[in-house]
């Protein structure tokens, strides 16, 4: 009796750990394909063209991106510059005032919400906030669709790396008379710099790849255009379009501009882990 | 002396000012985030508004998407959009925690940092890559190799049968499904292998010291010891997988109808508004559209709440 018993649990582990190495396996081969069908359809769009040319004409040869990758980087940061003060003072407000107060609890609720809040919803709020109203799609449209997406993940990282920082430093800066607000800039803040730092990369690499949330908003352009209150071209939106025509060239378009992205959002990824491994070294 | 009492008690008194400065001007920022979801769920109902007195509470339910007779229904968006993400939780949550459990368990050391790396970083990649690597690699090979060998075995058995009928042409429910499913496996098993190290050695290896295998210690000790973070794990990766437009979009064959058939091509609510909005007149048409976004945004609000609701439940419990 106590054998079989005992067989039995050893066959279970035996049969479990097999599935987990499965599943393992399955998952990293899935993304390792993905990542190589990517690399490999994408490259060859990488080329000179693909970063200077505007976007071509449909069923027209060559062309390249370049529009495309103006309006996204020209969105972003706006994304950046408008999210980062934002995100940081509304995170600030929660760490350091926010301790017991009603307001305080119901606002880290909604960032909840907000942070996984579908996308495209957010587009179809800025549309009818902005679009419909101020007149037409345009970039600024784009960016502010995209900062509602950012501040919650910036309000989210820096929260969470204030909390970190221990009290008594805190109280040392106010027993050498410093006022609050100056705690908190040139103490707290400081002290969390880096994981600040890391979560404004974050927001950036979340909205980089965004693609629902421009498609009512910044809509698309095919000539360059730096004026950011007329429709603007943006990568995702124009991989989008290309991805699902019917011409090899646009989709081969496609591809580059999905790696691009990809490659990105990696770099950025990346970016950050180099960024608090360093701090955490210091330490 | 007493001028340099003076002069302290001005400083005080500017740096109080300036206090309750900097406390509102945070507060106010603070407040944004709260005026948007405010902002979302009035502009949403203004919108909507029209589409929903025409039509009642019956949208929800009616399956009529006719655009040229302005009859519209949520019902077969909601349809796609809810077996599709059913579909990708069936598949991802057993093939995440099979890897959670190898990368806290199994896998050897030097290789948990790099592996548990590259997940966290595939989590990362844009769902448009998802979505266009579906529709030009995926689909082909799904439609030749798969969909044929799927109606086989399953196409005879009564019931069965008809979740795998139809012409076998790649792009449909079943495929949006699957390629959602790679797309939130790496973001739920990195929460859930970061859970799993929440589980305090001692305890483990207590079971371990009882005589514990490596599937009993994982099942037994710490799945019930972290169950909160792996439900809210579980359940933020079905939030994305309601929202997800771009890799759903490019594969589920946009068509407005139900017809009970994995193989068929659908819709979901995201889809349907990233196809649809561009080209709507403003009318019903535009307003309906509203309508389906309020839906889509009340079905992850409330999901939303409902991990809330276990987060703080389970903290109530554990006593902190």
């Amino acid at each position: 009796m106590a054998n079989t018993l005992y067989t039995r649990r050893v066959w279970t582990n035996r049969i479990g750990i097999l599935l987990s190495m499965f599943a393992m396996a399955f998952g990293l081969t899935a993304l390792l394909w993905i990542l190589w069908t990517l690399i490999s359809n994408g490259f060859a769009a990488l080329n000179g063209d693909f970063f200077t040319q505007d976007t071509p004409a449909p069923g027209s040869e060559g062309g390249g991106l370049s529009n495309a990758i103006v309006g996204s980087l020209l969105m972003l940061g706006v994304t950046t510059f408008v999210s980062t003060p934002i995100g940081i003072l509304a995170g600030i407000f929660l760490a350091e005032y926010g301790d017991r107060s009603r307001f305080a609890k119901i606002t880290r609720f909604i960032t909840d919400i907000m942070l996984s809040a579908p996308s495209i919803v957010i587009g179809l709020f800025v549309y009818a906030l902005a679009v419909a109203t101020l007149g037409g799609f345009s970039g600024w449209a784009g960016s502010a669709a995209l900062s509602l997406i950012a501040i919650p993940v910036v309000l989210r990282t820096t929260e969470n790396m204030l909390l970190l920082v221990p009290t008594a430093l805190r109280e040392a800066a106010f027993s050498l008379g410093a006022p609050r607000w100056k705690v908190s800039l040139d103490v707290t803040l400081r002290a969390v710099k880096s994981g600040v730092v890391t979560g404004v990369l974050l927001a950036i690499a979340r909205v980089t790849g965004e693609t629902a949330p421009l498609l009512f908003t910044a809509l698309n352009n095919q000539f360059m255009n730096l004026d950011m209150s007329q429709p603007m071209g943006n990568l995702p939106v124009v991989i989008y379009q290309f991805a699902m025509s019917p011409y090899e060239n646009w989709q081969q378009l496609a591809w580059g501009g999905a790696l691009l992205i990809a490659l990105m959002v990696l770099a950025i990824n990346i970016g950050t882990r180099i960024l608090f491994r360093q701090t955490d070294l210091k330490q | 002396m007493p001028e340099s009492i003076d002069l302290h008690a001005g400083r005080v008194a500017v740096f109080r000012r300036q206090d309750r400065l900097f406390h509102g001007v945070t507060q106010f920022f603070a407040l944004t985030v709260l005026l948007t979801l405010v902002g979302i769920l009035a502009s949403l109902s203004i919108e909507a508004y029209p589409s929903l007195s025409a039509f009642g509470a019956s949208f929800v339910w009616s399956n009529v998407w006719n655009v040229p007779d302005e009859q519209f229904g949520a019902m077969m968006s909601i349809y796609g959009t809810l077996v599709t993400s059913i579909i990708a939780l069936l598949i991802a949550v057993p093939v995440s925690f099979g890897i959670a459990l190898f990368l806290t368990e199994t896998c050897p050391i030097w290789l948990r940092r790099p592996l548990g790396t590259a997940v966290e970083l595939l989590a990362g990649i844009p769902s448009i890559v998802y979505g266009i690597w579906g529709l030009f690699v995926f689909a082909p090979i799904f439609a030749e190799h798969v969909q044929p060998h799927l109606q086989a075995v399953f196409g005879g058995i009564p019931g069965l049968g008809g979740l795998f009928a139809g012409a076998p042409m790649g792009i449909g429910i079943l495929t949006a499904g699957l390629v959602l499913s790679l797309m939130v496996i790496p973001f739920i098993a990195s929460v859930m292998r970061d859970v799993f190290e929440t589980t305090p050695p001692v305890l483990k290896e207590s079971a371990y010291g009882v005589g514990c295998t490596q599937w009993e210690v994982v099942t037994r000790i710490v799945l019930p010891y972290t169950r909160v973070g792996v439900s809210v794990g579980i359940i933020l990766g079905l939030c994305r997988a309601l929202g997800e437009t771009m890799a759903v979009t490019f594969v589920i064959g946009n068509a407005n109808r139900i017809t009970g058939s994995l193989f068929s091509p659908g819709t979901s609510i995201a889809s349907t508004l990233a196809n649809e909005f561009g080209e709507a007149s403003p009318g019903l048409h535009l307003s309906s559209l509203f309508a389906l976004g309020l839906v889509l945004f009340l079905i992850t609000f409330l999901v939303l709440a409902a991990s809330n609701w276990l987060i703080a439940r389970g903290r109530a419990k554990a006593g902190h």
